[in-house]
């Protein structure tokens, strides 16, 4: 047996396919993505080495900075309106109401719409005159709020982040929840008996324990603001006047428009890493914020 | 004081309940209307003439049903190689004996924190003798559940015991024979699982749908959305058809395995 589970063949016959899938379709090409970054090329004519020169521009590129800053405020918008509001919710459901099952369903139901779909659906809800939004304004004698949310400069970015908000806020809370209720009933059943009531009881003993999935939220929270792209891409496509405009759409537009793959490349190399330094960042303020308690 | 809070709680469960699923109400609602009763005033209301009418020439004047179709035979592709694959080198990586599987292993795990956005342009360079077919989707879909799916497999096989193998070894079955008749069964319930994260992701997925695709004939459902909206801008009752027509589906595998559905989620974010 021993010698059958070292043998050479077996071990290249099980890791093989997934091995050389992987690193062709992802590694190879995040290489590819760096090399690319360093030169001057439309994909046609002779690739020109240029050096640091795209990563030069981009930080030079005032859109560029607008872009990361509109992708730093629909991460603040994911981790301090939508993760909160997840959590009441989670930690409502979880301490026993009627109806659990029902609301954890119904919550639950976006997050299964493919973003094409909730694009073109948000595109109607926000339409000037014949949408949800602007109607319910009228019906509740609002009027003074309606607004063309996709096309007004001042509105635009909340508009991208309200769906956002709206689809993923059932996923958080499945999230907690399903951590809540893996929170040993002894330590809920010893708090009742010191005398805590159900918030008291939330809050300072079931929260504590639901850390690791907290920090597990916040990443994919920020993460995926930080490369968000479908809904942006449908809504507003950056527009007007560029107030929605992300780094992964800047990234489409270079290569599919400008035909400026060198620039392109430079963006996704610094989303990588963007990513990256936030992952870690978010870790280890959960370390700290762990070892508190 | 202690009835009443209960009340307020139930009160805004009610109410985001009600914000949830009323947008998703009202693109039922307009996708059986005609634009004259949206245009004359009925934008929230149930319709009053239900226009079945709408889904039937969105069948019948569009693709819609082809769409469909190759997203199925995209996804489930996909969910094939993932769980194969993935199932394989987890094989190899926990219970076969050689050096660098920890290593191997660490290599699937940085892909943890990649993103297709990050490789866009080097796939559509390199896959461009693909592009156009189901493969040029599959093999970057299943490359990036690999990592996901082999955590959460890698995860299971270690806490399996060994004894049928080492039974099965000493009965004389080969290798492949213990892989296909004992690990997979084994891995079975949690296959599952990682089967309704892979089609989420799949089934879902936009950016390298509408890039990649460009024949009618090989589309999925995400950019053929983008075809009816193109088609049917200013026809509300169509598109609305077209939106609840593309959203069927997941519904109805939600509704079969909605339980297994939360857990599978609830699995890979404590894994992720």
């Amino acid at each position: 047996m021993e010698k059958a589970l070292r043998s050479k063949k077996a071990i290249c016959f099980f890791i093989f396919p997934a091995l050389l899938w992987f690193l062709a379709i992802v590694m190879v090409p995040v290489l590819q993505s760096t090399y690319y970054s360093f030169l001057d090329w439309d994909g046609f004519t002779q690739a020109k080495w240029v050096g640091l020169a795209n990563y030069k521009e981009m930080f030079q590129n005032d859109l560029f900075w607008l872009a990361i800053g509109n992708t730093l405020v629909l991460s603040a918008g994911s981790v301090f309106i939508q993760l909160p509001l997840a959590m009441i919710l989670a930690l409502v459901l979880a301490s026993g109401v009627r109806g659990e099952r029902f609301y954890r369903t119904v919550y639950f139901v976006p997050v299964l719409v493919s973003s094409t779909v909730i694009s073109q659906l948000w595109i109607k809800v926000y339409h000037p005159r014949y949408g949800m939004l602007n109607t319910l304004l009228d019906m509740l004698h609002l009027e003074q709020f309606k607004h063309e949310w996709l096309a007004d400069t001042s509105t635009a970015l909340m508009a991208v982040l309200i769906p956002m908000v709206w689809q993923y806020i059932g996923y958080h809370m499945l999230l907690f929840y399903s951590a809540a209720k893996s929170v040993s009933p002894d330590i809920i059943e010893a708090a009742k008996v010191d005398g805590a009531n159900k918030v008291q009881t939330a809050v300072q003993v079931v929260m504590p324990q639901i850390i690791p999935m907290i920090r597990a939220s916040t990443i994919f929270a920020v993460i995926g603001s930080l490369k968000s792209f479908d809904l942006v891409y449908i809504l507003t496509n950056g527009g007007p006047l560029h107030v929605t405009e992300v780094p992964t759409l800047q990234m489409y537009t270079d290569i599919f428009s400008n035909r400026d793959y060198g620039s392109a490349s430079s963006i996704a190399v610094f989303l990588i890493i963007e990513c990256l330094l936030l992952t870690l960042l978010v870790q280890k303020l959960f370390s700290k914020i762990e070892k508190r308690f | 004081m202690k009835k009443k809070t209960k009340i307020i709680t139930r009160i805004i469960l009610f109410l985001v309940a009600v914000i949830q699923l009323f947008p998703l109400y009202w693109m039922i609602t307009f996708s059986l209307k005609g634009n004259q009763e949206i245009f004359g005033g009925n934008i929230l209301g149930f319709p009053q003439q239900w226009l079945w009418e709408n889904y039937r020439s969105v069948f019948a004047e569009t693709n819609v049903l082809r769409y469909m179709v190759n997203s199925i035979i995209v996804t489930g592709l996909t969910i094939f190689f993932t769980l194969l694959l993935a199932s394989m080198a987890t094989y190899a990586i926990v219970r076969l004996k050689w050096k660098l599987s920890r290593a191997v292993n660490m290599i699937f795990m940085m892909g943890m924190m990649l993103s297709m956005h990050g490789v866009l342009l080097p796939l559509f360079i390199n896959l461009k003798p693909l592009l156009d077919t189901y493969w040029s989707l599959v093999l970057p879909y299943v490359a990036f559940n690999l990592p996901l799916a082999i955590l959460i497999l890698v995860g299971t096989l270690e806490q399996l015991p060994r004894e049928l193998e080492e039974a099965a070894f000493i009965d004389g079955a080969s290798i492949y024979r213990i892989f296909y008749t004992i690990i997979l069964p084994l891995l079975a319930p949690i296959l599952s699982t990682v089967a309704i994260l892979t089609f989420l992701s799949a089934w879902n997925e936009m950016m390298l749908a509408v890039t990649f695709i460009n024949s009618d004939s090989v589309k999925t459902i995400t950019v053929g959305i983008m075809e009816l909206v193109g088609e049917y801008s200013t026809n509300w009752g169509q598109l609305g058809a077209g939106l609840v027509i593309a959203t069927v589906p997941i519904f109805i595998i939600y509704i079969a395995l909605s339980d297994n559905v939360q857990k599978s989620l609830a699995i890979g974010a404590i894994k992720g």
